[in-house]
């Protein structure tokens, strides 16, 4: 028999296996979720959730895929969080610190409070890296923010009401664009494509019986 | 921290890791490969498959559980919606929000169509989130579209369709630009050249990587871009039939709003199915690392409209093919993924 631990879900107690998530203990108390609940496996987001221990006064925060049931959790999920998220033209963006003080000015605001770092699910230095935007540094901020999978839990706790991941993104998108060393190989690439450099070799291949097509994929020299 | 039976697990790991270590794989013969394959992989497995007895299709073989979906009963009758009073009334719909999708709505804003995207979980909730290896194309200076083609045509053990092959191969770098240029943050050395790895079976070094976050770096970017153009996405919501015209072309489909039920119908010219894959059938009772919203839906509503497969061979539940480099519906994706209004 499987140890079993008591967990509350939006209040209501369970009986639930140990080793499960607190997605799979929702699924099997029944519940079919439709909401908060995406890749399953921790990389979109979509299963913010915040819990308590009973006894404990910490609030914390985790992704529902990812943390294992405990006994005595208090289980509310997020699955969605209001963000702010403004639109702008990637093409006519500066790679300027007046971009974020034009888009998002709220995060000059911050108060150095550092609930937004503590509750990250993917232990994040959350507030570093709204320091960095505010500074305009967005090469630091795309760094520090990578794998921000934009939960929004950071944002539920932000009393300056900065929507941290939206900015991030934009900080990413900026250094992707614009910041980031341009790659002549693969622009070289794309013109001999377009010039037909590799048309011939290609229309033998589409015309190559298989047996052929075997001998060459046998004995292809392989990158070491 | 860890359950008792993952320490167990864990030591066992750890006690073998030097013999592991010391261990050097050598690549597997042709034959070794068909012997393995034949014994073990879903694809493989004949008495696993059923013969459809209905639809454009009919007579080849598919797995079990894809059959039961194909040939099922619609879940809505005629009665139930009424397709004179259409909530939406678009150029393009596109079904699925994953990077195929968002990346057809993109370039079909682009071009100026007025075009929606109904998806149903959340934008980007897609197996393209999860692509955590990298994206091939062939853009080194050792390397060449030629070479990705012979890779990439064994690699699917000559079963591919060259034509698709071919566009694959040759479009791959500009889709590497164009997300680039979206603001993708590849991997890069401090000059520009991109950092690349072997993915399954390439002969060259062309998998492009973000970190260990690939397929989640190139789905936020196109889910902020998606947003950005302000392109209609209506989530929570799946397409459950296609509408056809008079002629037999896709002209909307029935949506089903997933949490109210609520069936609402949408116009359109075009209608774009980037649904993705199957992997939550669990055929054969496989275990599957895609995300919950991949249960075949385009394949049954694609098929339901009289669309044939391309192949019935494709079902793999285990995927080590490249991320398809997906940019402007039609032109760059498989058919298993689209069918434009022409091919229905
Ligand atoms: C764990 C994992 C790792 C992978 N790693 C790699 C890798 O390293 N490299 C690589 O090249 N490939 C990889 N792949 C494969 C790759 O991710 C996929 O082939 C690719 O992302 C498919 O993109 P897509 O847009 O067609 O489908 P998806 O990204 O799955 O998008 C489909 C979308 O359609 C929606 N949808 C489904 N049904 C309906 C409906 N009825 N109505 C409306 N919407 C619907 C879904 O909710 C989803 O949002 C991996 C796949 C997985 C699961
Ligand atoms: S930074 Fe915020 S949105 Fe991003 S992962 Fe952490 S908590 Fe979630
Ligand atoms: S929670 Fe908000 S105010 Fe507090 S440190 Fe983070 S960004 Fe600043
Ligand atoms: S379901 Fe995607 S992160 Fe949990």
């Amino acid at each position: 028999m499987e140890n079993m631990v008591n967990i509350y879900l939006f209040g209501k107690k369970y009986s639930v296996p140990e080793n499960l998530t607190i997605m799979c203990a929702m699924e099997y108390a029944g519940y079919q979720l439709v909401r908060g609940c995406g890749c399953r496996n921790g990389f979109c987001g979509a299963c913010a959730t915040i819990y308590r221990i009973k006894g404990e006064t910490e609030l914390k925060s985790c992704l529902a895929c990812q943390t294992k049931v405990e006994e005595g959790m208090y289980i509310a999920t997020l699955p969605f969080f209001p963000l702010v998220k403004q639109v702008y033209d990637l093409n006519k963006v500066t790679p300027s610190e007046a971009v974020m003080m034009q888009l998002y000015p709220e995060i000059y605001a911050c108060v150095g409070c550092n609930a937004c770092t503590k509750a990250c699910t993917q232990d994040l230095n959350v507030m570093q890296y709204i320091a960095y935007a505010q500074r305009g540094d967005f090469e630091k901020c795309a760094e520090e923010s990578f794998d921000c999978v934009m939960c929004g839990v950071c944002s539920s706790r932000c009393p300056a009401g900065i929507s941290h991941p939206q900015v991030a993104m934009l900080a990413r998108r900026i250094n992707g664009k614009y910041l980031a060393p341009k790659c002549d190989h693969l622009e070289d690439r794309v013109q001999e494509i377009n010039n037909g450099t590799f048309t011939e070799l290609i229309e033998a291949l589409m015309q190559k019986p298989i047996e052929e097509m075997k001998e060459l994929y046998n004995n292809r020299d392989i990158e070491k | 921290m860890y359950s008792k039976k993952f320490q167990k697990s864990l030591a066992a790991v750890e006690a073998a890791r030097e013999a592991n270590i010391a261990l050097e794989p050598r690549r597997m013969t042709a034959q070794e490969k068909t012997d393995l394959l034949a014994a073990y992989h879903p694809d493989y497995k004949q008495d696993e498959f059923e013969t459809l007895v209905i639809g454009p299709n009919k007579g080849d073989k598919v797995p079990k559980e894809l059959a039961a979906t194909l040939q099922a009963h619609s879940r809505i009758t005629p009665e139930s919606v009424d397709l004179s009073t259409p909530d939406y009334d678009v150029d393009v719909l596109v079904i699925g929000a994953g990077g195929a999708g968002t990346s057809a709505a993109i370039e079909a804003h682009e071009a100026g169509a007025n075009v929606m995207i109904v998806t149903k979980l959340r934008m980007g909730d897609a197996n393209t989130m999860m692509a955590e290896g990298g994206i091939q194309a062939a853009d080194k200076p050792n390397d060449s579209p030629a070479i990705h083609f012979v890779d990439a045509f064994g690699g699917g053990h000559f079963a591919a369709k060259r034509e698709l092959l071919q566009r694959l191969v040759c479009e791959a770098p500009e889709a590497i630009q164009w997300l680039s240029e979206l603001g993708v943050e590849f991997d890069k050395t401090e000059d520009g050249t991109m950092v690349t790895t072997h993915g399954g079976g390439t002969s060259r070094k062309r998998m492009h990587a973000a970190k260990d976050y690939s397929g989640a770096e190139i789905m936020r970017t196109l889910r902020d871009e998606v947003l950005n153009r302000n392109i209609p996405v209506v989530d929570f919501t799946s397409a459950i039939e296609l509408i056809l015209d008079e002629n037999g072309n896709a002209a909307g489909a029935v949506l089903m709003n997933m949490e109210t039920k609520e069936l609402l119908v949408a116009k359109a010219k075009t209608v774009i199915i980037a649904t993705g894959g199957a992997g939550r059938m669990h055929y054969q009772g496989f275990p599957t690392s895609n995300h919950y919203g991949a249960t075949a839906d385009g394949l049954v509503l694609g098929y339901r409209a009289g669309a044939n497969f391309f192949t019935q061979k494709l079902f793999s539940t285990i995927l080590p093919e490249p991320l398809i480099p997906s940019r402007s519906s039609a032109r760059w994706l498989p058919k298993r993924y689209v069918l434009s209004a022409q091919s229905l």
